[in-house]
């Protein structure tokens, strides 16, 4: 019977790269899917295609790239073929597509087949339909030209038609996580697209891959209580799949971390809300009947969902600049550094309100004491150290920039011995979502050949 | 063995979308899954967070999974404002599974 292997090689825009280069080279995959695009990264990509046309792709594509394109090029003398599936085209698949060509060929890889995915774009359309409103009820007439970026949540069909054109690489912009996951399954598989217990359950194998080590040991470490050997060397997830769908999930022999029932339980449940109703752009799926048996070391059978027909339409995630968020931070320590930092904290908002400094939203908070948590669960004793942070909201960067300012003027007009101040200001770019009709949304595949 | 808090018979991992955190609660054996099922009720937690909830708090759901010995809960407004916006230092909220294994039982 046909297994697929598939591994993931990143969980988020800034992961580590090393483990996806094991994956690569020990894994033995038919597929490696980088996941790099958080809610705000294409937001932010955007606004670095504003300024610079040919950017607007994930900052660490190239290397990436670079270092696992050898076993791709490779993949002939292997037995099996390896493809790579990743949204780091982020804002700017095209031209991503594009560089990776160009690297390929550069580094004598020539004949790969890298196929871009256009089409979850559509900003334009939005800026058309003024009158369409966000979840936060929010009119998009009323955010002018705030407005940056509007992407639409894709399935797995235009990655799907990428593979059936023989891409060795695809590259999208957003696509949801579990469909970079689903796309390989339903086409080795031939699943048809309304085959929804099937595309449940390949969702589900999706979905426990997407955040990486996040499944093989990372995040779960509590020593004393749960025990992770060699995180320093986490080893990356693979899924190896039946035709059912079933998936059992394991890492390179070797590799740092563990997966088990219980890292796979945290990870299942990991950013959903109800486990019955899942939505993707290709399946409501149901994973509350969900079930793991551990069959081996770091062997681990996942099985048990299913899925009922997809969403009408499709979600849009859409970024706007909403204003600047300023911040200071001084540490204090040794007897009566909790009163003192205190003292300080009083000490800025009362400067800033002096200085006529219009701020929307300010907080303060106690790093050490009340920072995480508010003062609902401290647990009552007082730290030897601990660091203010005062942190506003600003209409304009020149305001935001004097948060910064009188927190750390308070070195020498402070109170006695706080130390270590350091500032930083940042552009907010908000993200708010609205659904729009499927046909709102047109595919486009781009091929390049190195 | 003597039990104070959640976390000596579960643990937990916090997901984040939007404004809403969903923390999961895992008992580490199974026959432990009833009490955590008697005790950590929806409206446990959202007592639990009452501070960081406000009014939010009466929106606290949960769901069951007995065969994974797992319950989840769903806050909505936790994050106030979501990851973007929020003044926040952990803006994503992934430090409150933390502060769940606290409650006492």
């Amino acid at each position: 019977m046909k297994t697929l292997r598939i591994g993931c090689g990143a969980g988020y825009s800034g992961d580590r790269i090393e483990p996806a280069v094991e994956l690569a080279e020990k894994g033995d995959l038919d597929y490696l899917v980088f996941e790099c695009l958080a809610e705000r990264t294409i937001a932010l990509a955007q606004l670095d295609r504003l300024s610079n046309p040919k950017g607007g792709y994930d900052p660490l594509l190239l290397e990436r790239m670079r270092r696992v394109l050898p076993f791709v090029h490779g993949s002939a003398g292997r037995g099996r073929r390896l493809r790579v599936i990743t949204n780091m085209g982020a804002a700017n698949p095209a031209q991503a597509a594009k560089a990776v060509a160009e690297l390929a060929t550069y580094l004598g890889f020539t004949g790969l087949r890298i196929v871009a995915l256009r089409g979850d774009d559509v900003l334009a359309t939005l800026q058309a339909n003024p009158e369409y409103r966000l979840d936060n009820g929010q009119c998009l007439a009323d955010l002018g030209n705030r407005l940056v970026s509007a992407n639409a949540y894709l399935g797995v069909d235009g990655i799907v038609g990428a593979l059936a054109a023989d891409a060795d690489i695809v590259i999208t912009g957003r696509v949801a996580d579990p469909s970079l996951f689903l796309a390989p399954q339903i086409f080795e598989f031939g699943w048809a697209l309304d085959d929804w217990a099937r595309l449940g359950q390949g969702t589900l194998t999706g979905h426990l891959l997407e955040c990486a080590g996040q499944i093989t040991g990372g995040y779960f470490a509590d020593p004393g209580r749960k025990h992770v050997p060699d995180l320093a060397r986490l080893g990356f997830p693979i899924a190896q799949i039946d035709s059912s769908g079933q998936a059992t999930l394991t890492k390179v022999h070797g590799s740092g971390g563990r997966i088990d029932r219980a890292t796979c339980t945290e990870q299942v449940l990991y950013e959903v809300h109800d486990p019955a109703c899942y939505l993707t752009p290709d399946v409501s799926a149901d994973f509350s009947t969900v079930d793991f048996r551990e069959t081996g070391e770091n062997q681990v059978l996942a099985f048990g969902a299913i899925g009922q027909a997809k969403p009408e339409h499709l979600k849009v995630s859409v970024g706007f600049l909403d204003g600047w968020i300023g911040e200071g931070q001084m540490a204090y320590g040794g007897p009566n550094a909790v009163a003192r930092a205190q003292l300080a904290g009083e000490i800025v908002q009362e400067r800033l309100r002096l200085m006529g400094v219009p701020v929307q939203e300010v907080r303060v908070d106690l790093i050490g004491m009340n920072a995480l948590y508010g003062d609902t669960l401290t647990s009552g004793c007082e730290p030897s150290e601990v660091r203010l942070r005062v942190t506003a909201r600003c209409a304009t960067q020149d305001q935001a920039v004097q948060i910064g300012n009188e927190v750390e003027t308070l070195y020498t007009n402070g109170p006695a011995g706080g130390g270590g101040a350091s500032k930083q200001v940042r552009h907010v770019v908000a993200v708010a979502s609205l659904l729009l009709p499927r046909s709102a949304v047109a595919l486009e595949l781009i091929e390049e050949v190195s | 063995m003597k039990v104070s808090t959640l976390a000596d018979l579960a643990h937990a991992r916090t997901g984040d979308k939007g404004d809403t955190s969903n923390i999961s609660v895992i008992a580490y054996r199974a026959e432990d899954y009833a009490l955590l099922r008697e005790r950590v009720t929806a409206e446990a937690v959202a007592a639990h967070f009452k501070g960081l909830l406000g009014p939010a708090a009466s929106q606290v759901r949960r769901y069951e999974l007995p065969q994974l010995n797992a319950l989840n809960f769903v806050l909505p407004g936790m994050l106030k404002g979501g990851v973007t916006r929020s003044l926040a230092l952990d803006a994503h909220g992934k430090t409150l599974g933390a502060a769940l294994l606290a409650l006492a039982l």
